[in-house]
C-alpha cells in the first residue's frame, strides 16, 4: 500500500527526512512515533503529495508521488494536525466542501453517513467554531472519509483532546482498521500507538527501527516474569538462578524478577522449583515494558 | 467546473457572513451613483440643460454637437463619475482577495483543502471569480441606478445618448471587469506570498495607485477619455490580466506556502 525507497526530504540545509525505506501493508495500523521537530509531518506530506521529495521513490496505493499527484490526492485520507475546519459555516456545509472536492458521488449521502457515525447529525447546522475541539476533530475525520479512501493518514489524532474524546477516537480508528483500511497514525501517544499499531516505526530524521511493539519490547528488555511471594529471599533466588534458562533473576521487595526469553515453556518449572524451595506463591505476571520505555531507549541510543 | 463553483460558494458562505465586508462591496457603488444624482439635481436637473450660456473652454472639449452648454456642463460632470464606475471594480475585490490565501493559512484550512485533488488553476480561479463577480454586479447595479436616476433627473435628451455612449459601455462593461480581474490576481499573489492578513491588504492596495492616476489626470483635464483611448486601455488591461494570471499560477508555490507557514 505504502513503500518508500531512500525517501529523503531537505529543505535548504536541513535535512527532514534521511533515506527512509518504509513498507506499510495493507490493512495494517502503522504508528509512525518520534520527537517534535523529526520529519513526521514532512514524511506524512510527502506522501500525501503535499510537498514533493528531494530524492528517493514512493509509492502510494499503486501511484508514485511527484508522478501521479492528484491520483494520490484523489485515493488517500488526510487528518492534518489542525483540523482547519471554516468555523463560520456549518459542520454540514464543510463536509459538503470537501465532497464535492473530493469528486464524492452522493455528497449529501456521505456527508449525513458520517456525520451520523461521529454523533454530530443533530449538530450539522451549527457552525464549526461553535464545536468543541473534540468534535472539531471528529468532524475533520469525518472530511478525512468523505471520499472513502483506502489509506487514511492521520496526524496527531488525539493531540489537545481530553481523555473522553481521545476513546471516542481511538474506539473510531478501532472502527476503521477493521473495515481493513490502511491507517498510518502519527502520534506523540506512545500508549495510543501501544492500543492500536499492527507496527511501529521509530523516527528521528532517519528510520531507527520497524516492528511489532511486543517485539520491540522483548528486543530492547527480554521478557520478564514477576513472582510475588508471601515472602522473598535471596536464597530462593539462588535456588532458580542455576537453571539453564534463566537469564537473570532479582529480589525487589517481596518479589522475585526472572528475566526469560521463553515464559510460557520455562514458567512452570520455575514454579515447581520455587514451590520445592519452600516459597509461597502469590501471583505470577509478566512485567510489561511499556511502548514509553522502548521509545525512550531508542531515541537516547540515536 | 465543480470544483471551482464549490470553492465559490464556499468563499462567499464566509465572506458575506462579515457584514462588514458586505457593506464594504454595497457601499462604495451606492455611495457613487447617489452623490452624482444629488449633484445634478443640486444643480437644476432638466432646467440646467436647457440653460445655453457660454463655457469656458476647458468644458467646450467635452460638449457634443447637439448638446446645449448646461447638458455639456452636466455631461463633464457625469462624465467624471463614469470613470469611478469603471475604476471601482479595482477596489472593491481587494479586501475579499487580499484575505483569500492568507486568511487560509492563518485558519490552517490552507493543508487540506491542498490536499484534495483540486488543481492550483482550479483553486486560484474560484478564488478569483469570487472576488471578481461581486464587484462586478454591484458597480453593474450601481451604474444603473445612477444612469437611470441622472436620466430622470436631467429630462433625457442629448445626455441619454451621451451616456449611452459605446465609449462608456466600453469602459464599464468591458475595462471594469478586466480592472477587476488585475486587482484581484495581484490581491492573490499577494495573499499568497505573505503571512499576515493586514500585510497582504496593505500591499494588495497598491494596485490601486497608477489607476488613481488615470483619474486624476482626467479631472485635470491631461487627457481626455474618448472611445480609441480606453479600448488601448482594454487591450494593455486584457494583456496585463493574462500575464497576472500567469504570474499568479506560478507563484502559488504549494509546497513554499506549506512549509514556510508557522
Amino acid at each position: 500500500m505504502i513503500k518508500t525507497d531512500n525517501l529523503s526530504k531537505k529543505f535548504n540545509t536541513t535535512l527532514a527526512v534521511d533515506n527512509l525505506n518504509l513498507e506499510v501493508e495493507e490493512g495494517e495500523v502503522f504508528g509512525f512515533l518520534g520527537p517534535n521537530g523529526a520529519g513526521k509531518t514532512t514524511t506524512v506530506r510527502m506522501l500525501t503529495s503535499l510537498i514533493g521529495p528531494t530524492s528517493g521513490t514512493a509509492i502510494v496505493n499503486g501511484f508514485r508521488v511527484g508522478q501521479q499527484d492528484t491520483e494520490i490526492r484523489r485515493s488517500v485520507g488526510i487528518l492534518t494536525e489542525t483540523p482547519g475546519m471554516y468555523d463560520n459555516l456549518s459542520a454540514e456545509f464543510n463536509l459538503e466542501i470537501y465532497a464535492n472536492l473530493y469528486e464524492v458521488q452522493d455528497p449529501a449521502g456521505q456527508v449525513e453517513k458520517y456525520l451520523r457515525m461521529l454523533g454530530l447529525w443533530e449538530r450539522r447546522k451549527d457552525e464549526a467554531g461553535t464545536f468543541s475541539k473534540g468534535m472539531k476533530q471528529k468532524l475533520a475525520i469525518a472530511r478525512a472519509l468523505l471520499h472513502e479512501p483506502r489509506i487514511l493518514f492521520l496526524d496527531e489524532p488525539t493531540a489537545a483532546l481530553d481523555p473522553e474524546a481521545s476513546h471516542l477516537v481511538h474506539d473510531f480508528i478501532s472502527e476503521l482498521r477493521k473495515e481493513g483500511r490502511t491507517i498510518f497514525l502519527c502520534t506523540h501517544n506512545l500508549d495510543e500507538a501501544d492500543r492500536l499499531c499492527d507496527r511501529v516505526g521509530v523516527f528521528k530524521t532517519h528510520l531507527l527501527v520497524v516492528d511489532t511493539p511486543e517485539n520491540l519490547r522483548s528486543q530492547l528488555f527480554g521478557r520478564k516474569v514477576v513472582f510475588h511471594l508471601a515472602s522473598s529471599n535471596e536464597i530462593l533466588a539462588a535456588s532458580i538462578r542455576y537453571l539453564p534458562f534463566v537469564r537473570e533473576a532479582k529480589v525487589v521487595e517481596n518479589k522475585l524478577v526472572v528475566n526469560l526469553d521463553d515464559p510460557e515453556m520455562h514458567n512452570p518449572e520455575i514454579v515447581r522449583v520455587l514451590v520445592g524451595a519452600g516459597a509461597d506463591i502469590q501471583f505470577v505476571g509478566e512485567l510489561r515494558h511499556s511502548l514509553e520505555d522502548v521509545y525512550l531507549q531508542l531515541v537516547k541510543n540515536a | 467546473m465543480k470544483k471551482i463553483k464549490t470553492i465559490i460558494r464556499k468563499e462567499w458562505a464566509e465572506v458575506f457572513k462579515k457584514r462588514m465586508v458586505l457593506f464594504s462591496v454595497i457601499f462604495l457603488p451606492l455611495f457613487l451613483s447617489i452623490l452624482p444624482l444629488i449633484i445634478l439635481y443640486s444643480m437644476g436637473g432638466s432646467t440646467a440643460a436647457a440653460s445655453d450660456t457660454e463655457l469656458p473652454a476647458q468644458y467646450q472639449q467635452f460638449c457634443k454637437a447637439s448638446m446645449t452648454a448646461g447638458q455639456c456642463m452636466q455631461y463633464y460632470i457625469v462624465s467624471e463619475f463614469l470613470i469611478m464606475f469603471m475604476m471601482i471594480p479595482l477596489f472593491i475585490p481587494v479586501n475579499i482577495a487580499a484575505y483569500s490565501i492568507v486568511g487560509e493559512k492563518t485558519t490552517r484550512s490552507l493543508e487540506p483543502l491542498l490536499a484534495t485533488p483540486i488543481t492550483t488553476g482550479e483553486l486560484l480561479a474560484g478564488k478569483d471569480l469570487a472576488s471578481v463577480i461581486p464587484a462586478i454586479i454591484a458597480t453593474w447595479v450601481g451604474f444603473g441606478i445612477f444612469a437611470a436616476g441622472s436620466l430622470i433627473i436631467t429630462g433625457g435628451g442629448a445626455l441619454a445618448a451621451a451616456l449611452l455612449d459605446p465609449m462608456w459601455l466600453l469602459a464599464i462593461f468591458v475595462a471594469g471587469p478586466l480592472m477587476a480581474v488585475l486587482s484581484v490576481n495581484f490581491s492573490i499573489m499577494v495573499s499568497s506570498r505573505v503571512n499576515d492578513p493586514r500585510v497582504a491588504e496593505q500591499l494588495s492596495a497598491v494596485i490601486i495607485l497608477p489607476l488613481l492616476a488615470v483619474f486624476f489626470g482626467s479631472i485635470a483635464g491631461l487627457f481626455i477619455l474618448n472611445s480609441t483611448l480606453i479600448l488601448v486601455i482594454c487591450l494593455i488591461l486584457a494583456l496585463v490580466d493574462a500575464l497576472m494570471i500567469y504570474l499568479a499560477v506560478r507563484l502559488f508555490q504549494r509546497e513554499t506556502i506549506l512549509t514556510r507557514w508557522k
